[in-house]
Protein backbone atom coordinates (compact mmCIF):
# COMPACT_ATOMS: atom_id res chain seq x y z
CA UNK A 1 0.00 0.00 0.00
CA UNK A 2 2.73 2.42 0.86
CA UNK A 3 4.04 1.94 -2.66
CA UNK A 4 1.38 4.20 -4.13
CA UNK A 5 2.29 7.10 -1.94
CA UNK A 6 5.50 9.00 -2.47
CA UNK A 7 7.46 8.50 0.72
CA UNK A 8 6.86 11.23 3.22
CA UNK A 9 9.02 11.73 6.26
CA UNK A 10 7.14 11.33 9.52
CA UNK A 11 6.94 14.73 11.15
CA UNK A 12 5.54 15.59 14.57
CA UNK A 13 2.35 17.61 14.66
CA UNK A 14 3.03 21.30 15.24
CA UNK A 15 1.59 22.99 18.32
CA UNK A 16 -0.71 25.92 17.54
CA UNK A 17 -0.65 27.56 14.14
CA UNK A 18 -3.26 27.41 11.40
CA UNK A 19 -6.08 24.88 11.46
CA UNK A 20 -5.27 23.72 7.94
CA UNK A 21 -1.82 22.69 9.16
CA UNK A 22 -3.45 20.75 11.99
CA UNK A 23 -5.86 19.05 9.58
CA UNK A 24 -2.91 17.89 7.51
CA UNK A 25 -1.94 15.67 10.45
CA UNK A 26 -5.42 14.20 10.72
CA UNK A 27 -8.13 14.21 13.36
CA UNK A 28 -9.17 11.61 15.94
CA UNK A 29 -12.40 11.10 14.00
CA UNK A 30 -13.47 12.31 10.58
CA UNK A 31 -15.40 15.55 10.11
CA UNK A 32 -16.74 14.62 6.74
CA UNK A 33 -17.55 10.94 6.53
CA UNK A 34 -19.27 9.61 3.44
CA UNK A 35 -21.18 6.38 3.85
CA UNK A 36 -22.50 4.68 0.77
CA UNK A 37 -25.28 2.38 1.87
CA UNK A 38 -25.72 0.37 -1.29
CA UNK A 39 -24.26 -0.11 -4.74
CA UNK A 40 -27.79 -0.59 -6.07
CA UNK A 41 -29.13 2.23 -8.21
CA UNK A 42 -32.07 2.71 -10.53
CA UNK A 43 -29.94 4.94 -12.72
CA UNK A 44 -26.72 4.32 -14.65
CA UNK A 45 -25.14 7.79 -14.72
CA UNK A 46 -22.28 7.96 -17.18
CA UNK A 47 -19.95 9.54 -14.59
CA UNK A 48 -20.89 7.54 -11.48
CA UNK A 49 -17.95 7.83 -9.07
CA UNK A 50 -18.66 4.43 -7.50
CA UNK A 51 -19.61 2.48 -10.65
CA UNK A 52 -22.94 1.70 -9.01
CA UNK A 53 -25.86 -0.24 -10.42
CA UNK A 54 -26.26 -3.66 -8.85
CA UNK A 55 -26.51 -4.38 -5.14
CA UNK A 56 -23.55 -6.24 -3.67
CA UNK A 57 -24.69 -9.41 -1.86
CA UNK A 58 -22.15 -8.68 0.87
CA UNK A 59 -23.57 -5.28 1.84
CA UNK A 60 -23.84 -4.45 5.55
CA UNK A 61 -26.99 -5.82 7.18
CA UNK A 62 -29.33 -3.59 9.14
CA UNK A 63 -27.76 -4.75 12.41
CA UNK A 64 -24.25 -4.13 11.09
CA UNK A 65 -25.23 -0.67 9.89
CA UNK A 66 -26.71 0.09 13.31
CA UNK A 67 -23.45 -1.00 14.91
CA UNK A 68 -21.55 1.43 12.67
CA UNK A 69 -23.90 4.22 13.76
CA UNK A 70 -23.34 3.31 17.43
CA UNK A 71 -19.63 3.56 16.81
CA UNK A 72 -19.91 6.90 15.04
CA UNK A 73 -21.88 8.20 18.02
CA UNK A 74 -19.14 7.04 20.40
CA UNK A 75 -16.51 8.72 18.22
CA UNK A 76 -18.63 11.89 18.11
CA UNK A 77 -18.95 11.95 14.36
CA UNK A 78 -21.77 14.46 14.39
CA UNK A 79 -23.07 13.86 10.90
CA UNK A 80 -22.53 11.63 7.90
CA UNK A 81 -23.02 12.12 4.19
CA UNK A 82 -25.04 9.17 3.02
CA UNK A 83 -25.01 8.16 -0.61
CA UNK A 84 -24.75 5.14 -2.86
CA UNK A 85 -25.79 3.87 -5.29
CA UNK A 86 -29.21 5.21 -4.55
CA UNK A 87 -29.46 4.96 -0.76
CA UNK A 88 -33.25 5.18 -0.65
CA UNK A 89 -33.69 1.89 -2.53
CA UNK A 90 -32.39 0.06 0.55
CA UNK A 91 -35.55 -1.21 2.24
CA UNK A 92 -34.16 -0.25 5.68
CA UNK A 93 -33.06 3.24 4.58
CA UNK A 94 -35.78 5.09 6.52
CA UNK A 95 -35.15 2.98 9.59
CA UNK A 96 -31.40 3.68 9.47
CA UNK A 97 -32.11 7.38 8.99
CA UNK A 98 -34.19 7.46 12.17
CA UNK A 99 -31.68 5.28 13.99
CA UNK A 100 -28.81 7.62 13.15
CA UNK A 101 -30.72 10.74 14.13
CA UNK A 102 -31.75 9.09 17.38
CA UNK A 103 -28.07 8.47 18.10
CA UNK A 104 -26.90 12.05 17.53
CA UNK A 105 -25.52 11.26 14.09
CA UNK A 106 -27.07 13.71 11.67
CA UNK A 107 -27.67 12.57 8.12
CA UNK A 108 -27.16 14.41 4.87
CA UNK A 109 -28.19 12.14 2.09
CA UNK A 110 -27.84 12.36 -1.66
CA UNK A 111 -30.55 10.94 -3.84
CA UNK A 112 -31.78 11.09 -7.40
CA UNK A 113 -35.24 11.62 -5.92
CA UNK A 114 -36.79 8.34 -7.03
CA UNK A 115 -38.43 7.62 -3.65
CA UNK A 116 -39.26 11.17 -2.59
CA UNK A 117 -43.01 11.17 -3.10
CA UNK A 118 -45.28 13.53 -1.16
CA UNK A 119 -45.48 11.20 1.83
CA UNK A 120 -41.70 10.83 2.19
CA UNK A 121 -41.20 14.56 1.59
CA UNK A 122 -43.63 15.34 4.42
CA UNK A 123 -41.84 12.82 6.66
CA UNK A 124 -38.47 14.48 5.95
CA UNK A 125 -39.88 17.93 6.56
CA UNK A 126 -40.95 16.77 10.02
CA UNK A 127 -37.56 15.26 10.85
CA UNK A 128 -34.92 17.46 12.43
CA UNK A 129 -31.26 16.93 11.78
CA UNK A 130 -31.61 15.59 8.26
CA UNK A 131 -30.41 17.20 5.04
CA UNK A 132 -31.43 16.13 1.56
CA UNK A 133 -29.46 16.65 -1.61
CA UNK A 134 -31.10 16.03 -4.95
CA UNK A 135 -28.60 15.29 -7.70
CA UNK A 136 -29.04 17.19 -10.93
CA UNK A 137 -26.33 17.54 -13.55
CA UNK A 138 -28.09 19.85 -15.97
CA UNK A 139 -30.33 22.87 -15.48
CA UNK A 140 -32.35 21.54 -18.41
CA UNK A 141 -33.58 18.02 -19.09
CA UNK A 142 -31.54 17.91 -22.29
CA UNK A 143 -28.20 18.49 -20.55
CA UNK A 144 -29.03 16.46 -17.44
CA UNK A 145 -30.51 13.39 -19.10
CA UNK A 146 -27.59 12.93 -21.46
CA UNK A 147 -25.42 12.12 -18.45
CA UNK A 148 -27.88 10.83 -15.85
CA UNK A 149 -30.37 9.11 -18.10
CA UNK A 150 -33.68 9.86 -19.79
CA UNK A 151 -36.36 10.82 -17.29
CA UNK A 152 -33.93 11.56 -14.45
CA UNK A 153 -34.48 15.33 -14.73
CA UNK A 154 -38.23 14.91 -14.36
CA UNK A 155 -37.71 12.62 -11.34
CA UNK A 156 -35.44 15.16 -9.64
CA UNK A 157 -37.78 18.08 -10.31
CA UNK A 158 -40.73 16.12 -8.94
CA UNK A 159 -38.76 15.40 -5.75
CA UNK A 160 -37.82 19.08 -5.43
CA UNK A 161 -41.46 20.07 -5.86
CA UNK A 162 -42.55 17.59 -3.22
CA UNK A 163 -39.95 18.81 -0.74
CA UNK A 164 -40.83 22.45 -1.32
CA UNK A 165 -44.54 21.72 -1.01
CA UNK A 166 -43.97 19.82 2.25
CA UNK A 167 -42.24 22.88 3.69
CA UNK A 168 -38.81 21.21 3.92
CA UNK A 169 -36.13 23.75 4.79
CA UNK A 170 -32.60 24.02 3.43
CA UNK A 171 -32.65 21.10 1.05
CA UNK A 172 -29.98 21.10 -1.61
CA UNK A 173 -29.63 20.71 -5.35
CA UNK A 174 -26.33 18.96 -5.93
CA UNK A 175 -24.55 19.49 -9.23
CA UNK A 176 -21.37 17.95 -10.61
CA UNK A 177 -19.85 20.60 -12.84
CA UNK A 178 -19.12 19.29 -16.35
CA UNK A 179 -18.13 20.76 -19.69
CA UNK A 180 -21.79 20.51 -20.71
CA UNK A 181 -23.35 22.29 -17.71
CA UNK A 182 -20.57 24.72 -16.74
CA UNK A 183 -22.40 27.45 -18.67
CA UNK A 184 -25.57 26.86 -16.64
CA UNK A 185 -24.40 27.99 -13.20
CA UNK A 186 -26.73 30.99 -13.12
CA UNK A 187 -29.58 28.83 -14.39
CA UNK A 188 -28.89 26.28 -11.63
CA UNK A 189 -28.96 29.09 -9.07
CA UNK A 190 -32.29 30.36 -10.39
CA UNK A 191 -33.78 26.89 -10.47
CA UNK A 192 -32.60 26.21 -6.94
CA UNK A 193 -33.87 29.54 -5.64
CA UNK A 194 -37.27 28.87 -7.19
CA UNK A 195 -37.65 25.89 -4.82
CA UNK A 196 -36.27 27.78 -1.83
CA UNK A 197 -33.40 25.31 -1.91
CA UNK A 198 -29.64 25.75 -1.71
CA UNK A 199 -27.22 25.07 -4.56
CA UNK A 200 -24.28 22.75 -4.05
CA UNK A 201 -21.76 22.28 -6.83
CA UNK A 202 -18.88 19.83 -6.81
CA UNK A 203 -16.03 18.75 -8.99
CA UNK A 204 -16.15 15.92 -11.54
CA UNK A 205 -13.53 13.30 -10.72
CA UNK A 206 -12.20 10.57 -13.01
CA UNK A 207 -13.37 7.97 -10.48
CA UNK A 208 -15.53 4.91 -11.17
CA UNK A 209 -17.27 5.28 -14.53
CA UNK A 210 -16.22 8.92 -14.35
CA UNK A 211 -12.88 7.72 -15.74
CA UNK A 212 -14.60 6.70 -18.99
CA UNK A 213 -16.06 10.13 -19.65
CA UNK A 214 -13.63 12.42 -17.87
CA UNK A 215 -11.73 13.41 -21.02
CA UNK A 216 -14.86 14.71 -22.68
CA UNK A 217 -16.73 15.98 -19.63
CA UNK A 218 -14.20 17.72 -17.40
CA UNK A 219 -14.45 21.51 -17.70
CA UNK A 220 -12.09 23.26 -20.08
CA UNK A 221 -9.46 25.65 -18.73
CA UNK A 222 -11.62 28.62 -19.80
CA UNK A 223 -14.59 27.10 -17.97
CA UNK A 224 -12.46 26.57 -14.87
CA UNK A 225 -11.54 30.25 -14.91
CA UNK A 226 -15.21 31.26 -15.28
CA UNK A 227 -16.15 28.87 -12.48
CA UNK A 228 -13.50 30.36 -10.22
CA UNK A 229 -14.77 33.89 -10.87
CA UNK A 230 -18.35 32.71 -10.37
CA UNK A 231 -17.42 31.13 -7.04
CA UNK A 232 -15.67 34.29 -5.89
CA UNK A 233 -18.81 36.28 -6.76
CA UNK A 234 -21.40 33.78 -5.48
CA UNK A 235 -19.39 31.63 -3.07
CA UNK A 236 -21.18 32.70 0.09
CA UNK A 237 -24.53 31.42 -1.09
CA UNK A 238 -23.28 28.24 -2.73
CA UNK A 239 -21.96 25.05 -1.14
CA UNK A 240 -19.01 23.28 -2.75
CA UNK A 241 -17.95 20.58 -0.30
CA UNK A 242 -14.64 22.43 -0.58
CA UNK A 243 -14.11 20.39 -3.73
CA UNK A 244 -12.70 23.14 -5.96
CA UNK A 245 -9.66 23.97 -3.90
CA UNK A 246 -7.41 23.35 -6.91
CA UNK A 247 -8.92 26.56 -8.37
CA UNK A 248 -7.38 28.58 -5.54
CA UNK A 249 -4.14 28.56 -7.55
CA UNK A 250 -5.79 31.12 -9.86
CA UNK A 251 -5.04 33.65 -7.13
CA UNK A 252 -7.38 34.29 -4.25
CA UNK A 253 -8.13 31.35 -1.93
CA UNK A 254 -11.70 30.06 -2.12
CA UNK A 255 -13.69 29.86 1.10
CA UNK A 256 -13.37 26.55 2.96
CA UNK A 257 -10.68 23.97 3.44
CA UNK A 258 -8.13 24.21 0.65
CA UNK A 259 -6.52 20.85 1.29
CA UNK A 260 -6.95 17.22 0.28
CA UNK A 261 -8.77 15.82 3.29
CA UNK A 262 -8.38 12.14 2.29
CA UNK A 263 -7.70 10.02 5.36
CA UNK A 264 -7.16 13.21 7.36
CA UNK A 265 -10.63 14.66 7.88
CA UNK A 266 -12.50 12.70 5.21
CA UNK A 267 -13.10 9.05 4.38
CA UNK A 268 -15.58 6.67 2.81
CA UNK A 269 -17.35 3.63 4.20
CA UNK A 270 -18.60 1.66 1.21
CA UNK A 271 -21.68 -0.61 1.16
CA UNK A 272 -19.68 -3.72 2.14
CA UNK A 273 -17.99 -1.87 5.02
CA UNK A 274 -14.67 -1.21 3.31
CA UNK A 275 -13.06 2.05 4.42
CA UNK A 276 -11.36 4.11 1.72
CA UNK A 277 -9.42 7.35 2.08
CA UNK A 278 -12.07 9.30 0.20
CA UNK A 279 -15.28 8.75 -1.75
CA UNK A 280 -13.42 9.31 -5.00
CA UNK A 281 -10.76 6.72 -4.25
CA UNK A 282 -12.53 3.37 -4.43
CA UNK A 283 -9.42 1.40 -5.34
CA UNK A 284 -7.44 -1.18 -3.41
CA UNK A 285 -4.52 1.24 -3.09
CA UNK A 286 -6.65 3.50 -0.92
CA UNK A 287 -8.37 0.78 1.07
CA UNK A 288 -7.56 1.19 4.76
CA UNK A 289 -9.63 -1.65 6.26
CA UNK A 290 -13.16 -2.83 6.93
CA UNK A 291 -15.63 -1.89 9.65
CA UNK A 292 -16.39 -5.59 10.18
CA UNK A 293 -12.84 -6.31 11.32
CA UNK A 294 -11.88 -6.31 14.98
CA UNK A 295 -11.74 -2.81 16.41
CA UNK A 296 -14.26 -1.66 13.84
CA UNK A 297 -14.21 1.68 12.11
CA UNK A 298 -12.40 3.39 14.94
CA UNK A 299 -9.37 1.15 14.63
CA UNK A 300 -9.27 1.63 10.87
CA UNK A 301 -9.49 5.41 11.18
CA UNK A 302 -6.98 5.72 13.99
CA UNK A 303 -4.52 2.94 13.27
CA UNK A 304 -4.42 2.03 9.59
CA UNK A 305 -1.01 2.30 8.00
CA UNK A 306 -2.43 3.97 4.92
CA UNK A 307 -4.10 6.76 6.87
CA UNK A 308 -0.99 7.28 8.99
CA UNK A 309 0.90 7.69 5.75
CA UNK A 310 -1.60 10.22 4.39
CA UNK A 311 -1.34 12.27 7.59
CA UNK A 312 2.01 13.71 6.80
CA UNK A 313 2.49 16.91 4.86
CA UNK A 314 3.78 16.51 1.34
CA UNK A 315 7.34 17.76 1.27
CA UNK A 316 8.65 16.46 -2.07
CA UNK A 317 7.58 16.40 -5.68
CA UNK A 318 7.30 18.98 -8.42
CA UNK A 319 4.40 20.86 -6.85
CA UNK A 320 6.17 21.81 -3.63
CA UNK A 321 8.43 24.07 -5.67
CA UNK A 322 5.49 25.89 -7.27
CA UNK A 323 4.62 29.40 -6.06
CA UNK A 324 0.97 28.35 -5.77
CA UNK A 325 1.55 25.21 -3.68
CA UNK A 326 0.25 26.82 -0.51
CA UNK A 327 -2.98 27.71 -2.34
CA UNK A 328 -3.85 24.33 -3.90
CA UNK A 329 -1.58 21.86 -2.05
CA UNK A 330 -1.18 19.86 -5.24
CA UNK A 331 -4.90 19.32 -5.80
CA UNK A 332 -6.93 16.12 -5.74
CA UNK A 333 -5.21 12.80 -5.05
CA UNK A 334 -7.94 10.76 -6.73
CA UNK A 335 -7.90 12.92 -9.87
CA UNK A 336 -4.17 12.37 -10.22
CA UNK A 337 -4.31 8.66 -9.48
CA UNK A 338 -7.06 7.76 -11.94
CA UNK A 339 -5.49 9.79 -14.74
CA UNK A 340 -2.19 7.99 -14.20
CA UNK A 341 -0.33 11.01 -12.83
CA UNK A 342 2.13 10.81 -9.94
CA UNK A 343 0.57 11.67 -6.58
CA UNK A 344 3.21 14.23 -5.71
CA UNK A 345 2.86 15.99 -9.07
CA UNK A 346 0.23 18.39 -10.41
CA UNK A 347 -3.52 17.80 -10.50
CA UNK A 348 -4.68 16.95 -14.07
CA UNK A 349 -6.75 20.14 -13.96
CA UNK A 350 -3.97 22.29 -12.47
CA UNK A 351 -5.00 25.82 -13.32
CA UNK A 352 -1.40 26.85 -13.89
CA UNK A 353 -1.33 24.44 -16.84
CA UNK A 354 1.09 21.93 -15.32
CA UNK A 355 -1.60 19.24 -15.38
CA UNK A 356 -2.09 19.48 -19.12
CA UNK A 357 1.63 19.13 -19.72
CA UNK A 358 1.79 16.21 -17.31
CA UNK A 359 -1.11 14.49 -19.09
CA UNK A 360 0.54 15.08 -22.46
CA UNK A 361 3.83 13.68 -21.18
CA UNK A 362 2.25 10.39 -20.06
CA UNK A 363 3.63 7.28 -21.64
CA UNK A 364 1.45 6.29 -24.61
CA UNK A 365 1.49 2.75 -23.30
CA UNK A 366 0.27 3.86 -19.90
CA UNK A 367 -2.74 2.00 -18.66
CA UNK A 368 -4.48 4.20 -16.11
CA UNK A 369 -5.36 2.44 -12.85
CA UNK A 370 -8.87 1.06 -12.69
CA UNK A 371 -10.82 -0.07 -9.68
CA UNK A 372 -11.72 -3.73 -9.58
CA UNK A 373 -14.89 -2.70 -7.76
CA UNK A 374 -17.58 -2.37 -10.41
CA UNK A 375 -21.28 -2.84 -9.80
CA UNK A 376 -22.43 -1.33 -13.09
CA UNK A 377 -25.62 -2.76 -14.55
CA UNK A 378 -24.58 -5.50 -16.93
CA UNK A 379 -27.48 -5.13 -19.33
CA UNK A 380 -29.36 -2.17 -20.77
CA UNK A 381 -31.04 0.15 -18.26
CA UNK A 382 -34.31 1.91 -18.89
CA UNK A 383 -33.59 5.48 -19.89
CA UNK A 384 -29.84 4.98 -19.86
CA UNK A 385 -27.66 8.02 -20.56
CA UNK A 386 -27.30 8.87 -24.23
CA UNK A 387 -23.86 10.41 -23.73
CA UNK A 388 -22.06 7.27 -24.78
CA UNK A 389 -24.41 6.57 -27.63
CA UNK A 390 -26.40 3.42 -28.16
CA UNK A 391 -24.31 0.25 -28.34
CA UNK A 392 -24.23 -1.19 -31.84
CA UNK A 393 -22.47 -3.96 -33.67
CA UNK A 394 -19.09 -2.57 -34.76
CA UNK A 395 -18.85 -2.28 -38.52
CA UNK A 396 -15.37 -0.79 -38.55
CA UNK A 397 -12.48 -1.46 -36.26
CA UNK A 398 -12.50 2.09 -34.94
CA UNK A 399 -16.09 1.62 -33.79
CA UNK A 400 -14.65 -0.55 -31.03
CA UNK A 401 -13.48 2.65 -29.41
CA UNK A 402 -15.88 3.77 -26.72
CA UNK A 403 -15.65 7.26 -28.18
CA UNK A 404 -16.58 6.25 -31.70
CA UNK A 405 -19.71 7.91 -33.00
CA UNK A 406 -19.81 10.23 -30.05
CA UNK A 407 -21.35 13.63 -30.51
CA UNK A 408 -18.66 15.86 -29.06
CA UNK A 409 -20.57 19.10 -29.86
CA UNK B 1 -28.37 15.45 24.53
CA UNK B 2 -31.01 14.99 21.90
CA UNK B 3 -30.41 15.57 18.25
CA UNK B 4 -33.98 16.61 17.63
CA UNK B 5 -33.22 20.12 18.81
CA UNK B 6 -35.35 22.74 17.16
CA UNK B 7 -33.04 25.04 15.22
CA UNK B 8 -32.34 28.03 17.38
CA UNK B 9 -33.81 31.41 16.60
CA UNK B 10 -31.51 33.95 14.97
CA UNK B 11 -29.30 35.20 17.79
CA UNK B 12 -30.27 38.27 19.65
CA UNK B 13 -27.09 40.33 19.82
CA UNK B 14 -25.06 38.42 22.39
CA UNK B 15 -22.83 40.68 24.39
CA UNK B 16 -20.10 38.79 26.13
CA UNK B 17 -19.57 40.03 29.62
CA UNK B 18 -16.70 38.17 31.29
CA UNK B 19 -17.96 39.22 34.71
CA UNK B 20 -21.10 37.12 34.26
CA UNK B 21 -21.53 33.36 34.64
CA UNK B 22 -21.39 31.35 31.39
CA UNK B 23 -21.56 27.73 30.31
CA UNK B 24 -21.06 25.57 27.28
CA UNK B 25 -24.35 25.82 25.41
CA UNK B 26 -26.64 22.89 26.17
CA UNK B 27 -26.91 21.98 22.47
CA UNK B 28 -23.15 21.95 22.03
CA UNK B 29 -20.74 19.03 22.20
CA UNK B 30 -16.96 19.18 22.39
CA UNK B 31 -14.91 16.48 20.67
CA UNK B 32 -11.32 16.33 21.91
CA UNK B 33 -8.67 16.58 19.18
CA UNK B 34 -4.88 16.62 19.37
CA UNK B 35 -4.82 20.40 18.84
CA UNK B 36 -7.77 21.21 21.12
CA UNK B 37 -11.33 20.34 20.25
CA UNK B 38 -13.99 20.36 17.64
CA UNK B 39 -17.17 22.17 18.74
CA UNK B 40 -20.51 21.18 17.29
CA UNK B 41 -23.85 22.88 17.77
CA UNK B 42 -26.67 20.38 17.29
CA UNK B 43 -29.22 23.17 16.86
CA UNK B 44 -27.71 25.28 14.11
CA UNK B 45 -25.28 22.56 12.91
CA UNK B 46 -22.35 24.90 13.03
CA UNK B 47 -18.90 23.46 13.44
CA UNK B 48 -16.10 25.36 15.11
CA UNK B 49 -12.69 24.60 16.54
CA UNK B 50 -10.91 25.35 19.78
CA UNK B 51 -7.27 25.72 18.92
CA UNK B 52 -5.77 25.21 22.34
CA UNK B 53 -6.22 22.69 25.11
CA UNK B 54 -6.39 25.49 27.67
CA UNK B 55 -9.35 26.99 25.82
CA UNK B 56 -11.02 23.56 25.89
CA UNK B 57 -10.47 23.42 29.64
CA UNK B 58 -11.87 26.93 30.01
CA UNK B 59 -15.04 26.18 28.05
CA UNK B 60 -15.65 23.00 30.03
CA UNK B 61 -15.00 24.74 33.37
CA UNK B 62 -17.19 27.80 32.71
CA UNK B 63 -20.15 26.17 34.45
CA UNK B 64 -18.16 25.62 37.66
CA UNK B 65 -17.20 29.24 38.28
CA UNK B 66 -19.11 32.41 39.15
CA UNK B 67 -17.82 34.27 36.09
CA UNK B 68 -15.86 33.79 32.90
CA UNK B 69 -13.00 35.82 34.37
CA UNK B 70 -12.88 33.55 37.42
CA UNK B 71 -12.79 30.54 35.08
CA UNK B 72 -9.82 31.97 33.20
CA UNK B 73 -7.95 32.53 36.46
CA UNK B 74 -8.77 29.02 37.67
CA UNK B 75 -7.49 27.54 34.41
CA UNK B 76 -4.15 29.30 34.78
CA UNK B 77 -4.63 31.86 31.99
CA UNK B 78 -2.10 34.63 32.62
CA UNK B 79 -2.86 38.35 32.53
CA UNK B 80 -0.93 38.61 29.27
CA UNK B 81 -3.09 35.90 27.66
CA UNK B 82 -6.30 37.28 29.16
CA UNK B 83 -7.41 39.54 26.25
CA UNK B 84 -6.91 36.76 23.67
CA UNK B 85 -9.03 34.34 25.71
CA UNK B 86 -11.75 36.93 26.31
CA UNK B 87 -11.87 37.51 22.57
CA UNK B 88 -12.09 33.76 21.89
CA UNK B 89 -14.95 33.42 24.39
CA UNK B 90 -16.73 36.42 22.88
CA UNK B 91 -16.52 34.74 19.46
CA UNK B 92 -17.95 31.56 20.94
CA UNK B 93 -20.75 33.54 22.56
CA UNK B 94 -21.58 35.19 19.26
CA UNK B 95 -21.79 31.82 17.52
CA UNK B 96 -23.92 30.48 20.42
CA UNK B 97 -21.37 27.86 21.41
CA UNK B 98 -21.43 29.22 24.96
CA UNK B 99 -24.45 30.80 26.64
CA UNK B 100 -25.11 32.93 29.72
CA UNK B 101 -25.86 30.84 32.78
CA UNK B 102 -28.82 31.72 34.93
CA UNK B 103 -27.65 31.91 38.51
CA UNK B 104 -29.94 30.01 40.84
Amino acid sequence: MTAVLPSRPVVDRPVGGRLIDQFEYGLDAPICLTWELTYACNLACAHCLSSSGRRDPNELSTAEAEAVIDELQRMQVFYVNVGGGEPTVRPDFWHLLDYAIGHDVGVKFSTNGIKLDKTRAAQLARTGYVDVQISLDGATAEVNDRVRGVGSYATAIRALENLAEAGMKDFKVSVVVTRENAGQLDAFKELTDSFGAQLRITRLRPSGRGADVWDELHPTMAQQKDLYNWLLANGDGVLTGDSFFHLSAFGEALPGLNLCGAGRVVCLIDPVGDVYACPFAIHENFLAGNVRSEGGFQRVWQQSELFADLRNPQTGGACTKCAHFDACRGGCMAAKFFTGLPLDGPDPECVQGYGESALAARDLELVTPRSHIDHSHSGPVRGQPTLLGIPSIPSKICDESPLAGLDLR
Amino acid sequence: MTAAVTPVEPPAEVVFDPARPWQRARSVALRPEPFGALVYHFGNRKLSFLKSKTLVAVVEALADHPSASATLAACGVTDAQHPAYVKALADLARSQMIEPRETP
